[in-house]
């Protein structure tokens, strides 16, 4: 078993993920020369971006640090049925998304001109209500999704440096006496700050051009950074074959199935969570901005096998740890403590911790940059007038919501580090839950021609009393002893109940109220669409 | 062809539930638990079915219509 204690710390992991930060200032300056001075460029990269850049782009952004970082503590803790609790249905069930829903918006958007979901609804459903309605829901539903990266952010920042700054930043020792493992790390608020202000500049000089970009660049770091320490790990236990042997030997070789950790129900009902990227605001932003229609072919096809590369030496990290360390080891330290205790590489820990931030970050700018563009469209250009405003004028509007969004969230994120709430990482499952939900609304606006205001309107509400209920009944209300786990209903996740409401209310609302006109009905079902 | 591959998708979704592996601890290549190497080829599957969904299933014309204006389609 590996002993975990203090160690004096290199600074070699603070300049590699310096290096990479400045890396990715650069990459933003630099995208932001070949910006072409429109909104339609600045919002959706003038629609022109091609297959290889939309498939790292949007693999980016589905995927946040938890892809490593949560994807091993997970399997420390629950074993091997965290790939196909996870990854394996989200490697299905995205491409189809990608497939049946994005590539149809992405024509409707291109045909008339969206940039944002709400201009869609509003028009689908000729209801200028329904986006009030929509904005709200989704803006909250993505807020405390922003908060999770950025607070994760600092908090990773102070761990990748714990011990570089111990005169600087001192922390006092643990209730037990031992000296706090993160004392001498840069403070989270630091931390937070400066991942903030990096994501900050490329989006806010490039738009979502510099976000794509970035998004490339970091999709090839936190995938090349997890192979590597894959196979540096690997090496250290012996080889491939030895360190699951070793796992086999262990108290803890349960890991290597699912019996007594996944309940039958449980692993199916995550099937619904990977519905939540048919209605991420910030994903739909990314599909607007294919070249064509065939630009979505690399990303559907090749999707599923990202994620393996990415999960699989991951879960494999996370299973031979449980036979190496106490089992009271925090999930999120895992794969730091493997790398940091096995490899003893600084170089490597440098660039994992570049790869995790990387992977935060991916997901950051492309949420800061959508509710940015979602304010401006769906509020200030909305109010006033589509033409009351340049170009120019509504791009630095954007900015301004931009900056605005970022200094609220790490605002609001500074406040949650100092009181030391932990409850904001207990909304990200309950941000996808809730977006979800709301999949068949999307679904019912695509493909079936009978869905009506009332029934598009009634499915919204549905979802967000819903969603709240079940929201409530677990972040505020007191669990029975033994109930710290993952909230589940009849052992399936909650999200199975609020999906199963939101779609039976949109149904059976849509059934009983009038129909929409054929006129505004079939401009989003041209026959092309329809038979697609 | 284009039944065969949203059969082939629906085949998909339900081989997820292997409740066959559940507690098989079994090492593929002496290093990958069963249960793991079986998702992991489930990966590798979908992006076939999806390779084989975009070249037979694929929605030529949306491209055209994309391109279209209402005026250009009452025209």
């Amino acid at each position: 078993m590996i002993a975990i204690t203090l160690a004096e710390a290199s600074m070699l992991p603070l300049y590699i993920i310096i290096g990479y930060l400045a890396l990715l200032i650069g990459l933003g300056l630099v995208s932001s020369a070949f910006f072409r001075g429109t909104a339609a460029d600045y919002f959706v990269v003038s629609r022109s971006v091609g297959s290889f850049l939309l498939l790292m782009s949007v693999f980016g952004t589905t995927m946040t640090g938890f892809a490593l970082v949560g994807s091993t503590g997970k399997a420390f803790t629950s074993g091997i049925g965290v790939y196909g609790l996870m990854a394996s249905w989200s490697g299905l069930i995205h491409s189809t998304c990608f497939f049946l829903v994005g590539i149809k918006l992405w024509a409707v958007g291109k045909r008339y001109g969206y940039v944002t979901q709400c201009q869609y609804f509003r028009e689908r459903f000729d209801s200028p209500a329904l986006g009030y309605m929509l904005f709200p829901v989704l803006v909250l539903l993505v807020i405390p999704y922003l908060l999770v990266g950025v607070i994760a952010a600092g908090k990773f920042l102070q761990a990748s440096t714990a011990g570089m700054f111990l005169e600087a930043f001192p922390l006092p020792n643990l209730p037990n006496g031992k000296p706090n493992p993160m004392s001498g790390g840069l403070p989270p608020w630091f931390g937070a700050g400066i991942i903030c202000l990096v994501v900050l500049s490329y989006v806010f000089f490039g738009g979502l051009r510099g976000a794509v970009w970035a998004n490339t660049f970091q999709t090839l770091v936190f995938m090349i950074t997890g192979v590597i320490a894959f196979t540096m790990i690997s090496q250290k236990l012996g080889g491939l074959a030895a360190a699951s042997e070793k796992l086999l030997a262990s108290n803890h070789a349960e890991r290597a199935a699912r019996t007594g950790q996944i309940g039958y129900a449980q692993f199916f009902s995550y099937c619904f969570i990977p519905l939540s990227v048919g209605m991420f605001p910030h994903l739909f932003q990314h599909w607007l901005t294919a070249k064509s229609a065939k630009t979505f072919r690399l990303t559907v096809v090749a999707h599923p096998i990202f994620i393996a590369i990415v999960w699989v030496p991951c879960i494999l990290i996370g299973i031979w740890a449980a036979g190496m360390l106490p089992p009271t080891v925090n999930p999120n330290a895992v794969l730091g403590i493997m790398i940091s205790k096995l490899v003893e590489s600084p170089l490597l820990s440098g660039l994992v911790g570049a790869g995790v931030l990387a992977a935060i970050m991916s997901s950051l700018d492309s949420q800061f940059m959508c509710i940015g563009t979602m304010f401006t469209n769906d509020i200030v250009v909305r109010l006033v007038g589509h033409d009351r405003y340049s170009d120019h004028q509504k791009i630095w509007i954007s900015r301004g919501f931009v900056l605005g969004v970022v200094a609220v969230t790490y605002a609001i994120a500074v406040m949650l580090m100092v009181q030391g709430d932990t409850h904001v990482f207990d909304l990200g499952v309950w941000c996808f839950s809730g977006f979800a939900a709301l999949f068949p609304l999307v679904f019912a606006a695509v493909y079936w021609k009978h869905t009506t205001k009332l029934g598009a309107i009634a499915c919204l509400l549905t979802t967000a009393i819903v969603w709240f209920v079940f929201f409530y009944r677990d972040i505020f209300m007191a669990k029975p002893e033994g109930a710290e786990g993952e909230a589940l209903v009849m052992g399936m996740m909650p999200v199975t109940f609020i999906f199963a409401a939101s779609a039976a209310a949109l149904v059976i609302v849509s059934l009983i109220t009038p129909r929409l006109p054929d006129r505004i009905v079939n401009k989003f079902f041209a026959p092309a669409l329809h038979n697609a | 062809m284009r039944k065969i591959v949203w059969l082939l998708v629906i085949a998909l979704f339900v081989l997820h539930q292997d409740f066959w592996f559940w507690d098989n601890r079994t090492l593929v290549f002496g290093f990958l638990p069963i249960g793991l190497f079986y998702h992991a080829m489930f990966s590798f599957a979908a992006a076939g079915v999806w390779l084989l969904a975009v070249k037979f299933a694929w929605p030529d014309e949306i491209e055209q219509w994309a391109d279209q204006t209402d005026a250009e389609d009452h025209a």
